[in-house]
């Protein structure tokens, strides 16, 4: 009963998305304002239609009903209640169904904003949503059905329909397959989620811009209402990418955060081309230039968020990830396809409309850095794409299949990132329109003398890698002149207004979030480029078969081998779990319990480490095997990873500046402009 | 990069506590099993750990895709690293023993493939990709500076969005 509610109200949601885009789109076009308005009723039906849908599943989940195909095979007895519910995106059809409720709240919350200033957009805002909600709901409905049920035929084979076949009897297993063990995380139930959310905020830019291209609105107003959007979307995006880099580091055992996966790429793709857009929108703001270029980048990043979702789901390349294979990908393909063709074609269509209002004044200017910044991203974004894509090319030209690895991708793009580091250094002190080099160099001279001293400490301490030099110099610039600007802002308030510094500091922010929100975001970055180079240029690792009693030594730390006991578990698990002792020059710092856990229903093993974290580095250890007589001898690797916890460090210091970059400023200042614009520090 | 070594064993009561004759037996077939087994763990294995994930950093195995030789857990890729450590020990160099990999089971247990044919265009399309785009993107600046040369209206003096609003719409309406 509850699952043909479900399916039903996908069915009715389906139809809503449909009848609302077409009744959008012939209203907007025969000016009939009464169709527009029916549309736009139609798309808020959607997210209720949707929800009860979820909540369908949530229930079934829930409620054990493992004759539902989709509960039997994501679900067991033996999960806790909270994982139940979060396996709404544990398997494919349950996480399509997520999709589209996010996609259809997204759609209703933007569709309820006040439309006065650009009613003339909304229609077509109606159509571009609800074609992407119909899109992931016919995969859902046709393909992906979450309530389809197991039946039996008479000769004992298993068929899965939503309705009984002729011939069949209902199948009702006992217990669930469970969720795949490598999801049962914390960082794993909050990671997909987070990604999705901001996979689909990108639709809101891209369905504005393409509203924008059809009603030939060429000013920068869909760049205006998106703006929040944008920001949020980003935020998700990485939160998702920064929690599931904290997963693979707690969860896979392999001492990283980052495997250079495809799926991890796919997700990383719209984030790059995502972050060009954020920077190059505000040349479009300022100055009326890049208007094509902007509508290219946020085309890229919503055709790359369709592409992310189709290499996670279609299983067209196999990772890690590999959980959530099925044959959509072809549907996926045509989508993609067939997006990218109407919005190039509206482009073009629209190219000349599109010119710049003003020029670029001189090649030493904020624009001019700004177009490097997204050369560099977009850059990367190239290395990213061809590396994920190679593979098949290879195979489909030559038949031999090939691996493209972490050293290609590491080689290839760090240039680019060094590249990066320096534009975030010098970019926040150069002025729109023209930037005079004396004064630049004026700007500059300090922080570049103090790097000079930083790095000539490094090099004193017996830094010698010349890649690890340019790295931490360049970041220590980025870190200084941000500080620099911090410090200059609040200085001029401080003199001018006889404020204390720190309120001082707390006004600049506050009375420009957007920039200061992102110097924040910018020193979020520094701390994860040192914590990043810190693990890539000077990760050491060993490993050794230990009888107990026995150590192994990595450069400062000893770690003895106590003792190992292996048991079974309520939830269906066998545990092997070590315990050794660690010492740091000699002093003993602690115990950790590195083990593996053997799931029988999945017949699947998990590495979880054993970590010793502090701020300079963590000790992590991976048991790799054992003896199974006597638990005597038992196999570790250890990796001593430096300064990894900047990274998790730099990248909540990088979610609170997206936070304060996005948080809602106040319509009205109250301060004088001129005041303000005398406050503000060189190149504002 | 790591060394091993031995704490003094620790005491053992049960060891020391046995007697009668089946228990000698029995100790002395497990002392006569333990000499099988533990000098090779006492010392050092010949070649190490360590040289053995050296080579096995570099590999994928076809069937643990995207997971290093160096850290996959599964039972096929502890007997690949077997193999790579009878190799070494048998004196093969690292790239004879990549090689061996190679093949048996293809180019894909590289990391990266290998420069020859059309896996050229792995390493080639990026940075020609992104020079070109350099190239004509420095083109386009030099061209829109050049056009810029001529009088143009001043650019926002300010962040503040208020200010920038009223001096676009002020421009705008000039």
């Amino acid at each position: 009963m509850i699952a043909n509610i479900g399916y039903f109200a996908l069915v009715l949601a389906f139809l809503a998305s449909l009848y609302g885009a077409g009744a959008a789109a012939f209203g907007a076009l025969r000016q009939r304002p009464a169709f527009v308005e029916s549309g736009r009723h139609a798309m808020l039906l959607t997210w209720p239609l949707v929800s009860v849908a979820a909540a369908c599943i949530i229930t079934l989940l829930l409620t054990q009903q493992y004759q539902i195909s989709y509960v039997a095979s994501v679900t067991s007895r033996a999960m806790p209640a909270y994982l139940k519910i979060t396996a709404l995106w544990g398997g494919q059809p349950g996480s399509l169904v997520f999709w589209s409720w996010l996609m259809s709240a997204f759609a209703t919350a933007a569709s309820l904003r006040r439309w006065d200033r650009d009613r003339e957009l909304l229609p077509w805002v109606v159509v571009v949503t609800m074609v992407t909600l119909a899109f992931f709901l016919m995969l859902v409905i046709f393909f992906e059905n979450p309530f389809a049920r197991l039946w039996q035929t008479i000769d004992g084979q298993q068929v899965t329909a939503m309705f009984a076949p002729a011939g069949t009897i209902p199948l009702v297993p006992v217990d669930g397959n469970g969720l795949n063990p490598l999801l049962r995380h914390p960082g794993m139930v909050i990671h997909p989620p987070m990604l999705y959310l901001g996979f689909v905020s990108f639709v809101i830019p891209f369905a504005f811009a393409m509203a924008a291209l059809v009603t030939g609105r060429t000013d920068d107003r869909w760049i205006r209402v998106t703006r929040r959007w944008t920001l949020v979307a980003w935020l998700f995006l990485s939160l998702g990418l920064i929690l599931g880099g904290r997963w693979a580091y707690d969860v896979l055992g392999w001492g990283g955060y980052w495997g250079w996966d495809p799926v991890e790429i796919a997700a990383f793709m719209p984030w790059l081309s995502g972050t060009a857009f954020l920077h190059s929108v505000m040349i479009q703001e300022k100055r009326g230039m890049l208007k094509r270029w902007n509508m290219v980048l946020i085309i890229v990043t919503y055709s790359l968020v369709i592409f992310g979702t189709f290499l996670t789901r279609s299983g067209v390349l196999s990772s890690v990830h590999a959980f959530a294979q099925s044959a959509i990908g072809p549907l996926f393909f045509a989508f993609i396809g067939l997006t990218l063709i109407v919005s190039v074609a509206l482009l073009l269509h629209r190219w000349n409309d599109l010119r710049s209002e003003s020029q670029l004044g001189s090649l030493l200017s904020r624009e001019s850095l700004f177009l490097w910044n997204n050369l560099l991203f977009m850059g990367i974004l190239i290395v990213c794409f061809w590396g994920v894509i190679f593979p098949l090319v290879s195979e489909l030209f030559t038949g031999q299949k090939v691996t493209v690895g972490p050293p290609f991708y590491e080689r290839a793009t760090g240039p680019l990132w060094a590249g990066l580091l320096l534009l975030m250094g010098v970019a926040p002190l150069s002025a729109y329109g023209r930037t005079a080099a004396r004064l630049l160099g004026r700007a500059l001279w300090k922080p570049a003398a103090l790097t000079v001293v930083v790095v000539g400490v490094l090099i004193a301490r017996g830094v010698t890698s010349p890649a690890a030099l340019v790295g931490y110099g360049l970041a220590t610039l980025t870190a200084l002149v941000t500080l620099f600007e911090f410090a200059r802002g609040a200085w001029a308030r401080r003199l001018r207004h006889g404020e204390s510094l720190p309120l001082a500091l707390w006004r600049m922010a506050g009375r420009n979030r957007r920039r200061y929100g992102g110097y924040i975001i910018h020193l979020g970055v520094v701390l994860m480029a040192f914590g990043i180079i810190g693990i890539e240029m000077f990760q050491t690792e060993t490993q050794g078969t230990l009888a107990q009693g026995e150590q192994l030594t990595l450069g400062r730390y000893v770690v003895v081998y106590n003792s190992l006991a292996q048991f079974d578990t309520p939830d269906d698990r066998n545990v092997a779990r070590a315990v050794v002792s660690v010492y740091r020059d000699g002093r003993y710092v602690g115990e950790l319990h590195p083990r593996r856990d053997y799931y029988y229903a999945s017949q699947q093993p998990m590495t979880i480490p054993g970590v010793r974290s502090t701020l300079e580095d963590d000790l992590y250890v991976i048991l790799v095997g054992w003896e199974p007589i006597a638990t005597q001898g038992a196999t570790f690797k250890i990796y001593h990873n430096p300064l990894v916890n900047f990274v998790w460090f730099g990248g909540i210091v990088f979610i609170l500046g997206t936070l304060v970059a996005a948080w809602p400023e106040r319509e009205t200042e109250p301060v004088p402009a001129r005041v303000r614009a005398a406050a503000a520090p060189v190149g504002a | 990069m790591g060394s091993r070594g031995i704490l003094p064993p620790p005491e053992r009561g049960r060891v020391r506590g046995g007697g009668g004759l089946l228990v000698a037996a029995i100790a002395v077939f497990l002392l006569a099993l333990a000499a099988l087994v533990v000098p090779a763990r006492a010392q050092e294995p010949t070649p190490s750990d360590d040289e053995v994930n050296a080579i096995a950093k570099g590999l994928y195995c076809p069937v643990c895709e995207n997971v290093p030789l160096d850290v996959c857990p599964t039972q096929a890729c502890a007997q690949w690293r077997a193999t790579i450590r009878e190799k070494l020990a048998a004196g093969w160099s690292k790239e004879q023993i990549q090689q061996y990999f190679v093949e048996q089971y293809g180019a894909r247990v590289l990391a990266t493939p290998p420069p020859t044919g059309l896996n050229w265009l792995v390493y080639v399309l990026p940075p020609a990709a992104f020079l070109l785009a350099a190239y004509f993107l420095w083109r386009t600046m030099r061209r829109w500076e050049r056009a810029g040369q001529s009088p143009q209206p001043p650019a926002s003096s300010s962040d503040d969005p208020y200010v920038a609003r009223l001096e676009e719409e002020l421009r705008r309406r000039a």
